[in-house]
């Protein structure tokens, strides 16, 4: 009971921000919350599940660009665009598990690391529909969803809310269930959940396919509150951000990739308007961080101090 | 205010102090001195980062003379720099950052095309004046929306398309061009090809490299024998190894003739070892790296307030290129931010929309300090500007110029008219 | 030009490329092998490397040759140095803890670029050849350095392997490897043993970019594609397999020079990532590597 407590609360937390924000940090907070559910959908992957993905960003770049390439060509508004994102993280990540979850370890994460490499690839050779490293902008009429405007702050604010909310509360429903709990044993041990009947392959699969839909759903939002789809999105750097999140807020807790996320973000934000060499105090914060915290932030106050983290 | 309108040095000095005193005391003395404030997204780290070093040098001297001159509509005007890490996304929360956070009255954007569309749609949602100095073909195609502005370099279909009559005229009729295959690259597959077949001339090869690659000898190859004319355009840090690699290729053997767009080459000496062979051969300059002997009065001054010698050079140090042929946008858009904001009355944000409607009615704009690449005409409808561009050849290590074009060489027709769409 | 002299530049190309995967893969395979990280600033320390060549030939004088033979001293050292301070204060303390590691690296990586970016600056900068020559062939011409870095690559993996095999460090360095309690047991000092790992893997990536620079220029950003192609020749090799390293950086160097001849380049590029990711679906064990 607490542990909704706590999820809702930082829902409602979140909600009450938008009030107490300057449109700067308020329109930052939205950014972070996207940047939050690309991560729970890493998450799932690799914080629960034990999948070491180094190509994520091919999903995130699915659902930008079934959003976006159908919102441009189509003229869907946001509402179908963001199924369309979804359905395309999700199908993605089952071709991708079909044929990279035959491997394991280093293995896998080097599988998805080149399928992204030529997915990025490909949107450049598609350059003529996809714009290639240019990108397009999205229609302003498709940035629509039940006659909200979604270029403007509070419905987009509410937006990235709405679909963090949503997939916040998925996320901790999904760890909790039987299933979530099959997903952290092959985690820990694939041998014995087999002895114990349990198809790992399977399991592993749906895992993916679910991370599959946070990650499109975060790629779809993000050209739709934002207005751009765009190779850069498909490049190593996004495969790698959301496992720098989920490691720096804490793998395999529900609420380390929004931390994650948010620090980050403030990270840099502060760096930057310190020094011109900013990346190189970031770089030390991280080393600091991980000495302090080597399981990650909530991974590590959960190990010391409030078991009941999930 | 009329202290203000035209004020001596002594006056700019008070001015600042009285902004120094700001803090303290808010209020009258604060809002008559307040300066205009330019953010400026700025490729300090990423690939752009040589760029983005000369860009941030360029404004520098730009924004010193303007605040010399008794800055705009008499207030003194400061740039807040912000590194875009050339990537889109950070690109379009660095408008945000400049515009809401650090108040900025208009934000100027950057090189790299990417992050310019990426950064645009913000700057409209935000309607902020956008002014890019990205020479991409983005602008005045219609994609982006009507704050967004390019008032400081000829965008990159007319540098092209005015290429095409002088390299058919005097190196070759048959062309094979390797670029970059992303939308810059397309952008030179398609416009020249167009303009070459227009000239009688021919486009038998197009070889586009994929921009993960780091080196490039395998496609050289595939270059035809027939060749007359090979036409190469590159960007990011791996352009002198593609240059290097171009001249191994072709050894002592027989080659075509040789023009490529100055990018291969931008932040690099031309006397680098490895590149002997490119003596002789032709690049396209916006802005003369190497002073022209005929060059005109404003170009010592500008090079001067620079900090860069007759040899397109660091002052400081001779082994610093600079990015010559791109960096003069990021002074002509100041001037252009400057004159737009006078003409508008600008006293505010509230003035935004007419500060845009004051550029948008700009059409001459003459040579002079102010535009010490060349006189140019601003396009208020498509909001381009154009102007006219230059033909060098390496002679003895030095890129010569040997060609001007005229301003109409790169005229089109407009594909979009901004001042119809709705603020 | 005709098909056969494009076959044969296409080869001599790829083997180029193997050569240059095969030296930035070397240190990378030792520890990923021998100590089981993730090293993410692998690719900063092939950096590294390149551009302190480059201020070794700017700042001694004389002929590129002897810049050149300095560099090839004093860089490799010097970053096997930081290495050795990066796993000390911080790998160790993480007690090589995979995840952890991830996250420290991506930060030394941070740092280490934003270093080279702050006090090298941003452009890429060439470093003249030890020695000029130039193979005119009747089709094209070819630098003769080039070919040297392919024997370059072959001296380096040949030592690496006779100090693997014939010595009594990488004896231990082995022992090790395949089971660190056990080591430990027999009195290695494994702590040690890692710390030389770490130092001698960043040590052969800064040699490969000293040794590649003259082909690739110096530049802040240039260690992120090797770092991504060594990964994969890597794994593909099989894991703590010297020989599978080798093979591996063949097949992918060779397949993509000859690849490229057929489809258009970016096509080419998708084709051959994608067989190369085939390769490991079909062999999750990379080529040499032990069934699991």
């Amino acid at each position: 009971m607490k542990v909704w407590l706590l999820h809702l609360v930082l829902i409602a937390a979140l909600f009450a921000a938008q009030f107490l924000l300057s449109p700067y940090h308020a329109t930052n907070l939205a950014r972070i919350m996207v940047l939050a559910v690309f991560a729970m959908g890493y998450n799932l992957a690799f914080g629960y599940t034990g999948l070491l993905s180094l190509g994520h960003a091919l999903l995130f770049a699915a659902g930008m660009y079934a959003a976006g390439l159908s919102a441009q060509i189509l003229g869907l508004t946001a509402g179908p665009a963001l199924i369309l994102g979804i359905l395309g993280g999700g199908l993605l990540a089952a071709a991708v598990g079909l044929l990279a979850l035959r491997t394991a370890g280093v293995s896998f994460m080097i599988v998805t690391l080149m399928f992204a490499q030529a997915g990025y690839l490909t949107i450049l050779y598609f350059g003529a529909t996809t714009g290639g490293d240019e990108g397009f902008t999205l229609p302003a009429a498709s940035r629509s969803i039940a006659g909200f405007d979604l270029s403007t702050d509070t419905p987009r604010f509410l937006a990235a809310l709405a679909l963090f909310g949503a997939g916040l509360l998925a996320s901790l429903a999904i760890v909790r269930s039987p299933f979530g709990r099959t997903m952290v044993a092959i985690r820990e041990n694939e041998e014995r959940s087999r002895m114990l009947g349990y198809n790992p392959f399977a399991i592993k699969l749906a895992a993916l396919v679910i991370s599959g839909l946070y990650v499109g759903a975060a790629g779809a939002a993000y050209a739709l509150l934002f207005g751009y789809a765009g190779a850069s999105f498909a490049t190593i750097q996004y495969s790698i951000l959301p496992m720098l999140y989920v490691l720096l807020g804490g793998a395999g807790t529900t609420l380390g990739p929004f931390l994650g996320a948010a620090l980050m973000f403030a990270l840099i934000e502060a760096a930057s308007g310190l020094t011109s060499a900013y990346l190189f105090f970031v770089g030390a914060a991280l080393v600091a961080l991980v000495l302090f915290a080597p399981k990650g932030i909530l991974g590590t106050i959960r190990e010391r101090w409030v078991k009941w983290l999930p | 205010m009329t202290n203000f309108a035209n004020p001596t040095r002594r006056g700019l000095l008070m001015a600042g102090g009285a902004g120094l005193l700001t803090a303290a005391l808010p209020g009258y003395v604060g809002a008559q001195a307040a300066p205009i404030k330019i953010g400026f997204q700025l490729h300090r780290t990423g690939i752009g980062a040589s760029y983005g070093r000369w860009y941030e040098r360029t404004a520098q001297a730009a924004l010193k003379l303007i605040n010399e001159g008794g800055g705009i509509n008499g207030r003194p005007v400061e740039i807040l720099f912000e590194d875009d890490a050339t990537d889109p996304k950070r690109g379009s929360e660095v408008v945000d950052k400049l515009t809401q956070s650090d108040g900025c009255d208009v934000v100027m954007g950057t090189l790299f095309s990417h992050v310019v569309i990426g950064s645009a749609p913000r700057a409209g949602e935000l309607k902020v004046p956008y002014l890019v100095c990205s020479e991409g073909y983005h602008v005045a195609s219609g994609m982006l929306n009507r704050w967004t502005l390019q008032p400081g370099i000829t965008d990159v279909r007319s540098q092209i398309s005015s290429m095409a009559p002088w390299v058919s005229g005097n190196l070759g009729k048959k062309v094979t061009m390797i670029f970059p295959d992303f939308a810059f690259g397309h952008d030179h597959r398609d416009f020249f090809t167009a303009a070459m077949a227009a000239q009688g001339g021919e486009v038998i090869a197009q070889i586009a490299i994929p921009p993960t690659e780091t080196s490039f000898t395998r496609y050289f190859p595939q270059i035809p024998a027939e060749t007359e004319v090979l036409y190469h355009v590159m960007v990011g840090p791996a352009v002198l190894t593609f240059v290097k690699e171009l001249g191994e290729f072709y050894g002592s053997g027989a080659k075509p003739q040789i023009f490529g767009f100055i990018d291969s080459l931008e932040a690099v000496d031309t006397a680098t070892p490895g590149l002997e062979f490119l003596e002789g051969t032709h690049f396209w300059e916006a802005h003369n790296r190497v002073k022209p002997a005929d060059a005109g009065e404003h170009e010592g001054h500008y090079r001067e307030a620079v900090g860069v010698d007759d040899n397109g050079a660091s002052i400081s140090d001779a082994a610093d290129v600079a990015t010559y042929s791109h960096m003069f946008s990021t002074w002509e858009t100041l001037f252009a931010i400057k004159a737009g904001m006078e003409a508008a009355g600008y006293a505010g944000p509230a003035d935004r929309q007419k500060f845009v409607e004051a550029m948008e009615a700009m059409t001459d704009l003459p040579y002079g300090i102010e535009r010490p690449q060349g006189a140019k005409v601003f396009n208020g409808k498509t909001h381009q500007v154009f102007g006219t561009q230059n033909i060098s050849q390496v002679q003895g290590g030095k890129l010569v110029r040997v060609h001007s074009t005229k301003l109409e060489d790169g005229l089109y027709p407009d594909a979009v008219d901004y001042t119809t769409m709705s603020f | 030009m005709a098909f056969g002299p494009f076959l044969l530049l296409a080869l001599m190309e790829g083997l180029v490329t193997s050569a240059v995967l095969a030296l930035a893969a070397a240190g990378l395979s030792l520890v990923f092998g021998v100590m089981r990280v993730v090293n993410v600033a692998h690719g900063a320390f092939f950096m590294l490397g390149a551009v302190l060549a480059w201020a070794v030939a700017t700042f001694v004088p004389g002929p590129p040759a002897v810049a050149f033979i300095a560099a090839l001293a004093i860089a490799p050292l010097a970053v096997a140095a930081l290495a050795a301070a990066a796993d000390g204060l911080i790998l160790k303390r993480l007690d090589y803890d995979p995840e952890a590691t991830i996250v420290a690296t991506i930060g030394l990586l941070y740092m280490i670029e934003q270093a080279a970016l702050s006090l090298y600056g941003p452009n890429a900068n060439p470093v003249q050849a030890p020695f000029e020559w130039r193979i005119q062939l009747p089709w094209f011409g070819y630098s003769g350095y080039k070919l040297f870095v392919v024997l370059a690559a072959a001296l380096v993996l040949l030592a690496l392997w006779a100090f693997m095999t014939r010595t009594k460090a990488g004896l231990i360095m082995r022992a090790t490897q395949v089971d660190r309690t056990t080591a430990r047991a027999f009195g290695i000092n494994v702590d040690r043993v890692y710390m030389g790992t770490f130092a001698l893997g960043a040590g052969l990536a800064a040699l490969a970019g000293v040794l590649i620079v003259p082909i690739s220029q110096a530049h802040y950003l240039m260690g992120g594609d090797p770092l991504l192609l060594s990964f994969i020749v890597v794994i593909i090799g099989g894991l703590g397999s010297l020989r599978g390293t080798l093979i591996a950086a063949l097949v992918i160097g060779l397949s993509d020079g000859v690849i490229s001849m057929f489809f258009t380049p970016t096509l080419a590029k998708i084709l051959a990532t994608l067989l190369v990711a085939m390769v490991l679906v079909f062999r999750p064990q990379g080529l040499f590597g032990a069934k699991a």
